[in-house]
C-alpha cells in the first residue's frame, strides 16, 4: 500500500494563483512607488527566470547576460521612437516583442561563440563578451546614446480601447501579461526534449555526447532561447523607464542578474521568481536604508553558496518537505529562538557596520548618528563596546540555538526517511 | 611615426605585458591546480596596492614591496581554507560563485577602509626619475642613461623619448617571478609535491602528503602574486577602488586565449596584449585611412560610417576582447591549450 507522501498542488491551482496574484497586487499595493516596483518586479522575474534557463537548467554560469536584455532594451526604444514618428506601424503592446527578437537575433551572433565552451571557460568568455558590449556602447553613441542614454514615449502610437500606455498601473499589467506568459513558456521549454537534454548537458555531457547529441549544439539553442527571454524583459524595461542607458548592458546588471537568481534558488523552477522580486527590493528600498547595502549583499551571498547553495527556494522545500510529515510544529520552537538569536547578532554586526560606514562617509555631519533608533557615537568607545558586547552575546546565543536547532532537524529527516522507507515498503 | 616612438612603445607595452603576466600566473596556477577559477583574483591584487600604500606611508615602498604579498596571500589562504573548501564539494560553479561573491565584499572593504577616491601611492624616490632617454636627432638614434641630457631642452629637431625606471624595475620584478616561480615548480621538492597533487591527488595522499594544504598553499601562493603585482601595478598606475575591475576581466581575456592552464600561454599573450595594447592607443588611425588609400569614396553619409571612423586608439580598451573571441572562433583551445572543453 504506498501512499502519496506530499501531495502535489494541482497545476492549475498553481498557474492559477499566479495569475491572480499578478492581477491583484497593485490593488494591495496602491502607492505609486509600489506600483513601480511592481512593474519592476515583473520585468525582473522576466529577465532572472531567463537567466536561469542557462545557469539552473543548462549550468552555464554567464557573467554577461545583461547584454541580452540591454540589447534588446535598445532596440525596443528606437523600434518606440520609429512608432512615435510613424515610421513603424505597430502597437507599442508589441515593442518588447521587437526587443525579444534582437535579444534573439544578439543571442544567436554571441552565443556561437559562447557557447563553443562550458563550465569555467564559458564564464570567463561571458565575462569577456560582456566587457566588449559595454565597452562598444560608451563607443557608439549615434545607437547608444552615449553618457545620457536613450529616451521615448510610451504614449506614441494609436491607443488600443482607450489603453495609452500613459498611466503606470496600464503599464503594469502589460507587465503582467508578458510576464505570465513568459513564465508559462519558459516553463513549458524545461519539458519540452530541448528542455531535457539541457538538464543532461548539464548533469552529464559526456553521456550525451556519446549518445549522438552535440552538447555544443543544445548549449547554443538554450543560448537563444534564454536571449529570447532577456531580450522581452529589456524590452518591457525600455517601455516601463522610457529610457535605455548605456549600463544596462553593463557588469553591475549582470552581476545583479546572476546574484539575485543564485539567492532565489537555481535548482527549483520558481526559485529566480523570488530572486527576482529580492532583487527589486534590495535595488530599491536596502539602498535607500543604509548605505553598506553592497556588503551586506556581498555576505549574504557568501553564506548562502556555502551554507545553503540551493537558494531561497530549496528552504522552503526542505520546509514544505517536514510540513507534509506534520512535524513542521516541532520545529517551531528551535525556530524562533533561532530567530531571536541571529536577530541580536545581527544588531551588534549591523551597528559595527554602520559605525564604520558612517565615519568613513558622513564625516561632515559629525559622529552621531541613529541606528535602529538608538543614538550613537561612532567615536565613542561606549557605543564600539556596547556593539560588540550585543554582538558577542548574539554570537554566542546563535551558536547555542544552532546546535539545539540542528540536532532537531537531523532526527526529523532521519524520521522521515525511515517513514518514506517504510511507506515504500508493502 | 618615427623608431623612438616604436622603442619606447615596444617597451611600454612589455611593460604592461608582463604586469598582466605577473597577474595571470597567479591565476593560471590556481586554476590548473585546482580548477577553480578565481573570480577575486583582481581583488587581491587591488588589496595588494592598497596594503603596500598603508605599509609605504608607514615604513616605506620596499617594506611595502615585501610585507604586502605574505599578507594578502596569508588571507587568500585563510579563505581558502575557510569558505572556498567548504563549497569544494558541490561543484565547480559554487567555487566560481562564493569567489565573485567576495569580489563583491573586498570591493566595498577596500571602499570602506581607503575611501572611495585614488590614493596616493606612488613608487620610492630612487625610481621616479626616468631610466634612460632616447634621443631621436633626425633619424640619427642617441640614448643617454638616467636624466635627460643638456641637448633635449631647447634644440628644437630633437625629439626626446624618456622610459621611467620604475618601469624597468616592475619588468625585472616579473621577469625575477617568472624565473623563480618555474625554478620552484620544477626544481624543488614542494614544486613536485604540488604537481603530483595536481595530477595524482589520491596517490600523493596516500603518500602521505597533505593535499588540502598543498591546494591552499598554492592558493595563497597565488593571491600573493597578484598581490606583487598589485604593488608595482597601484604605484605604476592609480591606486582606486575600480582598479579590480579594469583589470580583471582582461586577465581573464588571457588566460583563455593563452590557453586555460597553460603558464607559457599565459605569457605569450600577456604580452601580445601588452605590445597590441600600447601600439594601439598611440595610433589616431580608423578604417577609414585604409579606404583612403584603396581609393574608395566614404563620406558622412554612406553605411556603417560610426564604424568606419573610429580610431585605433578607441578600441584599444576593447581589443583584448575581439582577440579572444578572433581566438575561439578560430582555435579554441587556445594559443597553447592542449585540450578543448
Amino acid at each position: 500500500m504506498t501512499r502519496k507522501l506530499i501531495q502535489r498542488p494541482s497545476r492549475w491551482l498553481v498557474w492559477g494563483g499566479y495569475a491572480l496574484l499578478l492581477l491583484v497586487a497593485p490593488l494591495l499595493f496602491r502607492s505609486s512607488l509600489s506600483l513601480t516596483m511592481l512593474s519592476q518586479m515583473g520585468v525582473a522575474i522576466i529577465a532572472c527566470l531567463a537567466f536561469n534557463m542557462l545557469l539552473g537548467q543548462g549550468g552555464m554560469l554567464s557573467f554577461g547576460h545583461a547584454v541580452y536584455s540591454g540589447l534588446g532594451g535598445f532596440f525596443a526604444i528606437h523600434a518606440l521612437n520609429m512608432v512615435s514618428d510613424g515610421s513603424l506601424p505597430l502597437p507599442v503592446s508589441l515593442i518588447p516583442l521587437v526587443g525579444g527578437l534582437f535579444g534573439l537575433l544578439s543571442a544567436a551572433l554571441l552565443g556561437y561563440v559562447t557557447t563553443k565552451k562550458a563550465g569555467t571557460p564559458f564564464a570567463m568568455i561571458t565575462l569577456g563578451i560582456g566587457e566588449l558590449v559595454a565597452a562598444m556602447a560608451l563607443m557608439f553613441p549615434g545607437f547608444f546614446g552615449g553618457e545620457g542614454g536613450i529616451s521615448g514615449d510610451r504614449t506614441a502610437g494609436h491607443a488600443v480601447l482607450g489603453i495609452t500606455f500613459g498611466p503606470q498601473i496600464q503599464l503594469y499589467y502589460l507587465i503582467a501579461v508578458y510576464c505570465f506568459f513568459c513564465t508559462a513558456l519558459m516553463f513549458a521549454f524545461t519539458r519540452t526534449p530541448l528542455g531535457r537534454m539541457l538538464n543532461a548537458v548539464r548533469d552529464n555531457p559526456e553521456r550525451v555526447e556519446f549518445i549522438g547529441y552535440s552538447t555544443q549544439h543544445v548549449r547554443f539553442l538554450a543560448f537563444m532561447a534564454s536571449g529570447l527571454f532577456m531580450g522581452i524583459a529589456g524590452g518591457l524595461g525600455a517601455l516601463n523607464f522610457e529610457i535605455v542607458t548605456s549600463e544596462v548592458v553593463g557588469a553591475a546588471r549582470s552581476g545583479a542578474y546572476l546574484l539575485f537568481t543564485f539567492l532565489g534558488g537555481a535548482m527549483f523552477f520558481f526559485g529566480p521568481i523570488i530572486g527576482a522580486v529580492l532583487m527589486v527590493l534590495a535595488l530599491v528600498l536596502l539602498s535607500e536604508l543604509t548605505r553598506a547595502w553592497l556588503l551586506y549583499l556581498g555576505l549574504i551571498f557568501l553564506f548562502m553558496v556555502m551554507y545553503a547553495p540551493g537558494g531561497i527556494a530549496s528552504l522552503i522545500m526542505m520546509n514544505l518537505r517536514v510540513a507534509a510529515h506534520r512535524k513542521l510544529r516541532r520545529l517551531g520552537g528551535p525556530y524562533l529562538a533561532l530567530a531571536a538569536a541571529s536577530c541580536v547578532m545581527l544588531a551588534g554586526a549591523g551597528a559595527m557596520i554602520e559605525m564604520v560606514y558612517h565615519l568613513q562617509l558622513n564625516q561632515a555631519v559629525g559622529p552621531n548618528m541613529k541606528y535602529l533608533g538608538v543614538p550613537l557615537n561612532a567615536t565613542g568607545i561606549a557605543s564600539w563596546s556596547g556593539a560588540a558586547l550585543v554582538l558577542a552575546l548574539g554570537l554566542a546565543l546563535f551558536e547555542f540555538t544552532r546546535r539545539r536547532f540542528a540536532r532537531c532537524w537531523n532526527t526529523i529527516q532521519d524520521e522521515i526517511e525511515t517513514e518514506s522507507k517504510q511507506g515504500a515498503a508493502p | 611615426m618615427d623608431v623612438s616612438y616604436y622603442l619606447i612603445s615596444l617597451l611600454n607595452g612589455l611593460s604592461v605585458g608582463l604586469l598582466l603576466f605577473m597577474l595571470a600566473s597567479g591565476l593560471t596556477l590556481i586554476f590548473s591546480m585546482m580548477g577553480v577559477l578565481n573570480f577575486a583574483h583582481a581583488s587581491f591584487y587591488m588589496l595588494g596596492a592598497y596594503v603596500a600604500y598603508t605599509i609605504s606611508a608607514v615604513i616605506g615602498f620596499w617594506w611595502a614591496l615585501l610585507l604586502a604579498p605574505p599578507i594578502v596571500g596569508a588571507l587568500g589562504a585563510a579563505f581558502e581554507r575557510y569558505a572556498l573548501r567548504r563549497v569544494h564539494k558541490f561543484g565547480h560553479v559554487p567555487e566560481l560563485l562564493i569567489t565573485f561573491g567576495l569580489s563583491y565584499i573586498v570591493l566595498e572593504v577596500v571602499g570602506l577602509v581607503w575611501g572611495r577616491q585614488s590614493v596616493n601611492f606612488r613608487p620610492p624616490e630612487s625610481l621616479r626619475g626616468p631610466l634612460f632617454t632616447i634621443i631621436d636627432h633626425v633619424g640619427s638614434l642617441g640614448f643617454a642613461w638616467g636624466e635627460p641630457p643638456a641637448e633635449c631642452k631647447g634644440v628644437a629637431n630633437v625629439i626626446c623619448t624618456q622610459f621611467p625606471s620604475f618601469r624597468a624595475f616592475g619588468m625585472g620584478i616579473a621577469m625575477l617571478m617568472l624565473v623563480s616561480l618555474w625554478l620552484l615548480l620544477t626544481r624543488t621538492r614542494i614544486g613536485l609535491v604540488i604537481q603530483a597533487a595536481l595530477t595524482h591527488p589520491q596517490m600523493a595522499e596516500s603518500l602521505g602528503h597533505n593535499v588540502p594544504r598543498v591546494l591552499m598553499l598554492v592558493f595563497g601562493g597565488g593571491t600573493a602574486l597578484a598581490a606583487l603585482a598589485g604593488v608595482i601595478g597601484g604605484a605604476l598606475r592609480v591606486t582606486e577602488p575600480s582598479m579590480a575591475q579594469a583589470v580583471g576581466a582582461v586577465v581573464f581575456a588571457v588566460i583563455v586565449i593563452g590557453g586555460m592552464g597553460s603558464l607559457a600561454g599565459a605569457f605569450v599573450a600577456s604580452v601580445l596584449l601588452g605590445v597590441l595594447d600600447s601600439f594601439a592607443v598611440g595610433s589616431d588611425q580608423s578604417l577609414l585611412d585604409l579606404f583612403r588609400v584603396l581609393h574608395m569614396a566614404v563620406t558622412p553619409e554612406s553605411f556603417g560610417y560610426a564604424l568606419w571612423s573610429v580610431k585605433i586608439s578607441q578600441v584599444a580598451a576593447i581589443l583584448p576582447y575581439l582577440l579572444l573571441v578572433l581566438i575561439l572562433i578560430f582555435r579554441p583551445k587556445g594559443l597553447f591549450g592542449t585540450r578543448e572543453g
